[in-house]
Protein backbone atom coordinates (compact mmCIF):
# COMPACT_ATOMS: atom_id res chain seq x y z
CA UNK A 1 0.00 0.00 0.00
CA UNK A 2 1.03 3.13 -0.79
CA UNK A 3 2.36 5.75 1.72
CA UNK A 4 -0.60 8.49 0.41
CA UNK A 5 -3.24 5.49 1.01
CA UNK A 6 -1.58 4.67 4.33
CA UNK A 7 -2.22 8.21 5.68
CA UNK A 8 -5.40 8.65 4.47
CA UNK A 9 -6.39 5.36 6.15
CA UNK A 10 -4.90 6.44 9.40
CA UNK A 11 -6.73 9.83 8.65
CA UNK A 12 -10.61 8.39 8.31
CA UNK A 13 -10.00 6.13 11.19
CA UNK A 14 -10.25 8.93 13.86
CA UNK A 15 -13.86 9.76 14.43
CA UNK A 16 -15.60 12.34 13.17
CA UNK A 17 -13.39 12.58 10.03
CA UNK A 18 -15.41 12.80 6.83
CA UNK A 19 -13.07 12.74 4.64
CA UNK A 20 -8.68 12.91 3.80
CA UNK A 21 -7.57 14.13 0.74
CA UNK A 22 -4.02 14.25 -0.59
CA UNK A 23 -3.59 17.48 -2.64
CA UNK A 24 -0.90 19.05 -3.99
CA UNK A 25 -0.61 22.00 -2.84
CA UNK A 26 0.60 24.94 -5.69
CA UNK A 27 -2.08 23.60 -7.78
CA UNK A 28 -5.27 22.75 -5.30
CA UNK A 29 -5.46 19.49 -7.24
CA UNK A 30 -6.70 16.18 -5.66
CA UNK A 31 -3.78 13.66 -6.14
CA UNK A 32 -5.68 10.72 -3.87
CA UNK A 33 -8.94 11.35 -1.86
CA UNK A 34 -10.86 9.19 0.82
CA UNK A 35 -14.34 10.85 0.99
CA UNK A 36 -17.99 10.43 2.86
CA UNK A 37 -20.78 11.17 0.25
CA UNK A 38 -21.58 15.14 0.28
CA UNK A 39 -17.69 16.02 0.46
CA UNK A 40 -17.01 18.15 -2.36
CA UNK A 41 -13.20 17.09 -2.93
CA UNK A 42 -12.15 19.10 -5.63
CA UNK A 43 -13.73 22.08 -3.78
CA UNK A 44 -11.71 21.00 -0.69
CA UNK A 45 -8.25 20.49 -2.43
CA UNK A 46 -8.70 23.62 -4.14
CA UNK A 47 -9.71 26.13 -1.29
CA UNK A 48 -7.07 24.23 1.27
CA UNK A 49 -4.24 24.35 -1.18
CA UNK A 50 -4.91 28.16 -1.60
CA UNK A 51 -5.30 28.68 2.39
CA UNK A 52 -1.77 26.71 3.17
CA UNK A 53 -0.12 28.77 0.13
CA UNK A 54 -1.14 31.93 1.87
CA UNK A 55 -0.34 31.18 4.86
CA UNK A 56 2.98 29.97 3.83
CA UNK A 57 3.76 33.19 2.49
CA UNK A 58 2.74 35.31 5.03
CA UNK A 59 5.06 33.27 7.32
CA UNK A 60 8.11 33.86 5.78
CA UNK A 61 7.06 37.74 5.33
CA UNK A 62 6.93 37.80 8.66
CA UNK A 63 10.40 36.08 8.69
CA UNK A 64 8.88 32.92 10.45
CA UNK A 65 8.65 29.04 9.32
CA UNK A 66 5.91 28.15 7.76
CA UNK A 67 2.73 26.60 9.49
CA UNK A 68 3.29 22.76 10.30
CA UNK A 69 -0.68 22.40 10.76
CA UNK A 70 -3.33 24.51 10.00
CA UNK A 71 -7.10 24.30 11.53
CA UNK A 72 -9.82 26.41 9.79
CA UNK A 73 -12.90 26.08 12.28
CA UNK A 74 -16.54 26.89 10.94
CA UNK A 75 -19.85 26.34 12.38
CA UNK A 76 -20.30 22.80 10.75
CA UNK A 77 -17.21 21.39 11.46
CA UNK A 78 -13.33 22.40 10.48
CA UNK A 79 -10.86 21.66 8.05
CA UNK A 80 -7.33 20.82 8.82
CA UNK A 81 -4.26 20.93 6.72
CA UNK A 82 -0.91 19.11 7.28
CA UNK A 83 1.92 20.05 4.81
CA UNK A 84 4.36 17.83 3.95
CA UNK A 85 7.40 16.93 1.31
CA UNK A 86 7.27 17.58 -2.12
CA UNK A 87 4.31 20.01 -1.72
CA UNK A 88 1.70 17.55 -1.11
CA UNK A 89 -1.08 18.80 1.86
CA UNK A 90 -2.95 16.61 3.46
CA UNK A 91 -5.88 17.60 4.71
CA UNK A 92 -9.17 16.40 6.56
CA UNK A 93 -12.74 17.35 6.65
CA UNK A 94 -14.04 16.79 9.90
CA UNK A 95 -17.16 17.31 11.64
CA UNK A 96 -18.01 19.19 14.98
CA UNK A 97 -17.54 16.09 17.33
CA UNK A 98 -14.56 15.36 15.86
CA UNK A 99 -11.47 14.09 17.82
CA UNK A 100 -9.47 16.88 17.24
CA UNK A 101 -6.49 15.80 19.37
CA UNK A 102 -6.18 12.55 17.76
CA UNK A 103 -6.83 13.82 14.14
CA UNK A 104 -4.17 16.26 14.69
CA UNK A 105 -1.16 14.11 15.92
CA UNK A 106 -2.33 11.31 13.23
CA UNK A 107 -1.89 14.21 10.06
CA UNK A 108 1.35 15.15 11.23
CA UNK A 109 2.55 12.13 11.81
CA UNK A 110 1.24 11.15 8.25
CA UNK A 111 1.96 14.08 6.42
CA UNK A 112 5.71 13.66 7.44
CA UNK A 113 5.52 10.35 5.66
CA UNK A 114 3.69 11.52 2.37
CA UNK A 115 6.33 10.70 -0.70
CA UNK B 1 -14.79 43.89 -17.82
CA UNK B 2 -16.83 44.25 -20.56
CA UNK B 3 -19.72 41.69 -21.98
CA UNK B 4 -21.79 42.18 -25.20
CA UNK B 5 -24.96 40.65 -23.30
CA UNK B 6 -26.09 42.42 -19.95
CA UNK B 7 -26.97 39.07 -18.43
CA UNK B 8 -23.00 37.86 -18.16
CA UNK B 9 -21.81 40.14 -16.63
CA UNK B 10 -22.47 39.38 -12.62
CA UNK B 11 -21.39 35.63 -13.22
CA UNK B 12 -18.02 36.84 -14.75
CA UNK B 13 -17.29 39.41 -12.06
CA UNK B 14 -18.09 36.96 -9.62
CA UNK B 15 -15.72 34.58 -11.17
CA UNK B 16 -12.95 37.52 -11.45
CA UNK B 17 -13.38 38.90 -7.97
CA UNK B 18 -12.89 35.27 -6.44
CA UNK B 19 -10.51 33.45 -9.01
CA UNK B 20 -7.69 36.30 -9.10
CA UNK B 21 -7.58 35.55 -13.01
CA UNK B 22 -5.29 38.12 -15.18
CA UNK B 23 -7.51 37.88 -18.34
CA UNK B 24 -10.76 36.00 -19.21
CA UNK B 25 -12.39 35.55 -22.40
CA UNK B 26 -15.90 34.04 -22.96
CA UNK B 27 -17.00 33.52 -26.67
CA UNK B 28 -18.91 31.07 -28.73
CA UNK B 29 -17.46 27.86 -30.34
CA UNK B 30 -17.09 29.62 -33.68
CA UNK B 31 -14.75 31.98 -31.82
CA UNK B 32 -17.69 35.06 -31.60
CA UNK B 33 -16.52 37.02 -28.33
CA UNK B 34 -19.27 37.17 -25.92
CA UNK B 35 -17.02 39.12 -22.75
CA UNK B 36 -13.56 39.78 -22.03
CA UNK B 37 -11.32 40.98 -18.96
CA UNK B 38 -8.45 42.30 -19.14
CA UNK B 39 -7.09 42.57 -22.44
CA UNK B 40 -6.31 46.31 -23.94
CA UNK B 41 -6.19 45.80 -27.88
CA UNK B 42 -9.36 44.19 -29.75
CA UNK B 43 -6.80 42.56 -31.84
CA UNK B 44 -5.51 40.90 -29.39
CA UNK B 45 -8.49 39.63 -27.96
CA UNK B 46 -9.96 38.60 -31.55
CA UNK B 47 -6.85 36.81 -32.54
CA UNK B 48 -6.85 35.16 -28.54
CA UNK B 49 -10.44 34.10 -29.47
CA UNK B 50 -9.68 32.22 -33.71
CA UNK B 51 -6.92 30.27 -31.31
CA UNK B 52 -9.04 29.53 -28.60
CA UNK B 53 -12.21 28.24 -30.66
CA UNK B 54 -9.39 26.04 -32.72
CA UNK B 55 -7.44 24.73 -29.98
CA UNK B 56 -10.98 23.58 -29.05
CA UNK B 57 -12.16 22.13 -31.85
CA UNK B 58 -8.82 20.01 -32.30
CA UNK B 59 -9.15 18.97 -29.26
CA UNK B 60 -12.50 17.76 -29.15
CA UNK B 61 -11.96 16.02 -32.85
CA UNK B 62 -8.58 13.81 -30.98
CA UNK B 63 -11.41 12.98 -27.91
CA UNK B 64 -13.45 11.93 -30.84
CA UNK B 65 -11.30 9.75 -32.60
CA UNK B 66 -10.09 8.55 -29.13
CA UNK B 67 -13.50 6.89 -28.39
CA UNK B 68 -14.25 9.14 -25.78
CA UNK B 69 -15.94 12.01 -24.47
CA UNK B 70 -14.70 15.53 -25.26
CA UNK B 71 -12.22 17.31 -22.81
CA UNK B 72 -13.41 19.23 -19.90
CA UNK B 73 -10.52 21.17 -19.65
CA UNK B 74 -6.67 22.28 -21.19
CA UNK B 75 -4.29 23.46 -19.01
CA UNK B 76 -1.42 24.94 -20.39
CA UNK B 77 1.50 25.59 -16.92
CA UNK B 78 3.98 27.71 -17.22
CA UNK B 79 6.82 29.57 -15.48
CA UNK B 80 4.95 33.08 -14.82
CA UNK B 81 1.66 32.45 -16.05
CA UNK B 82 -0.47 29.91 -17.18
CA UNK B 83 -3.57 29.39 -19.31
CA UNK B 84 -6.86 27.56 -18.93
CA UNK B 85 -9.41 26.56 -22.01
CA UNK B 86 -12.21 24.78 -21.45
CA UNK B 87 -15.92 24.15 -23.32
CA UNK B 88 -19.53 24.39 -21.85
CA UNK B 89 -22.84 24.23 -22.18
CA UNK B 90 -25.24 26.93 -21.96
CA UNK B 91 -29.04 27.63 -22.71
CA UNK B 92 -26.93 29.92 -25.36
CA UNK B 93 -25.04 26.98 -27.10
CA UNK B 94 -21.88 25.92 -26.77
CA UNK B 95 -19.27 28.54 -25.28
CA UNK B 96 -15.28 28.39 -24.19
CA UNK B 97 -14.21 30.15 -21.48
CA UNK B 98 -10.26 31.28 -22.13
CA UNK B 99 -9.03 32.07 -19.05
CA UNK B 100 -4.84 33.37 -18.39
CA UNK B 101 -4.01 33.43 -14.45
CA UNK B 102 -0.76 33.96 -12.38
CA UNK B 103 0.96 32.17 -9.31
CA UNK B 104 -1.11 34.55 -7.16
CA UNK B 105 -3.76 31.98 -7.94
CA UNK B 106 -3.95 27.64 -8.70
CA UNK B 107 -5.31 25.69 -11.29
CA UNK B 108 -7.61 24.43 -8.80
CA UNK B 109 -8.98 27.63 -7.54
CA UNK B 110 -9.57 28.96 -11.11
CA UNK B 111 -11.10 25.58 -12.27
CA UNK B 112 -13.44 26.04 -9.25
CA UNK B 113 -14.85 28.94 -9.61
CA UNK B 114 -15.38 28.83 -13.59
CA UNK B 115 -17.36 25.81 -12.58
CA UNK B 116 -19.37 27.92 -10.12
CA UNK B 117 -19.59 30.50 -13.35
CA UNK B 118 -20.34 28.08 -15.30
CA UNK B 119 -23.69 27.12 -13.41
CA UNK B 120 -24.33 30.63 -12.73
CA UNK B 121 -24.50 31.40 -16.59
CA UNK B 122 -26.93 28.48 -17.16
CA UNK B 123 -29.25 30.00 -14.88
CA UNK B 124 -29.01 33.56 -15.98
CA UNK B 125 -29.04 32.48 -19.10
CA UNK B 126 -32.75 34.17 -20.75
CA UNK B 127 -34.54 31.53 -22.38
CA UNK B 128 -35.99 33.13 -25.47
CA UNK B 129 -33.43 32.28 -28.43
CA UNK B 130 -32.77 36.42 -29.79
CA UNK B 131 -30.37 34.94 -32.13
CA UNK B 132 -31.05 36.37 -35.58
CA UNK B 133 -29.20 35.36 -38.91
CA UNK B 134 -25.91 37.14 -39.93
CA UNK B 135 -26.58 39.22 -42.84
CA UNK B 136 -23.71 39.62 -45.74
CA UNK B 137 -24.85 43.60 -45.48
CA UNK B 138 -24.91 44.01 -41.44
CA UNK B 139 -22.01 41.88 -41.10
CA UNK B 140 -19.94 45.04 -40.40
CA UNK B 141 -22.39 47.04 -38.54
CA UNK B 142 -22.06 44.08 -35.89
CA UNK B 143 -18.73 43.58 -35.89
CA UNK B 144 -17.97 47.51 -35.25
CA UNK B 145 -20.77 47.53 -32.45
CA UNK B 146 -19.29 44.27 -30.99
CA UNK B 147 -15.79 45.79 -30.64
CA UNK B 148 -17.38 49.07 -29.15
CA UNK B 149 -19.08 47.06 -26.74
CA UNK B 150 -16.09 44.90 -25.64
CA UNK B 151 -13.83 47.75 -25.58
CA UNK B 152 -15.49 50.85 -25.26
CA UNK B 153 -14.27 52.75 -28.52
Amino acid sequence: MSATRTALDRVTRVPGVRGALVIAAADGLVVAEQLMDGVDGQAAAALAGSLVGRLARTAASAGLRPPAFVHLRGDAGSVLAAPGPDDLVLVAVVSPDANLGLARLEMIEAAGRLT
Amino acid sequence: MRALEPWVVQPLESFLAESAARLTLLMTSSGQVVAQHGFSRSLDVMTAAALGAGIVASTDELARLMGGATFEALVHHGQRQSCMLAAFGTPRGRWIGLVVFGPETSVGIVRLFFEQMVQQLAAAAPREQPAAPMLAENFETELDSSLKALFGR
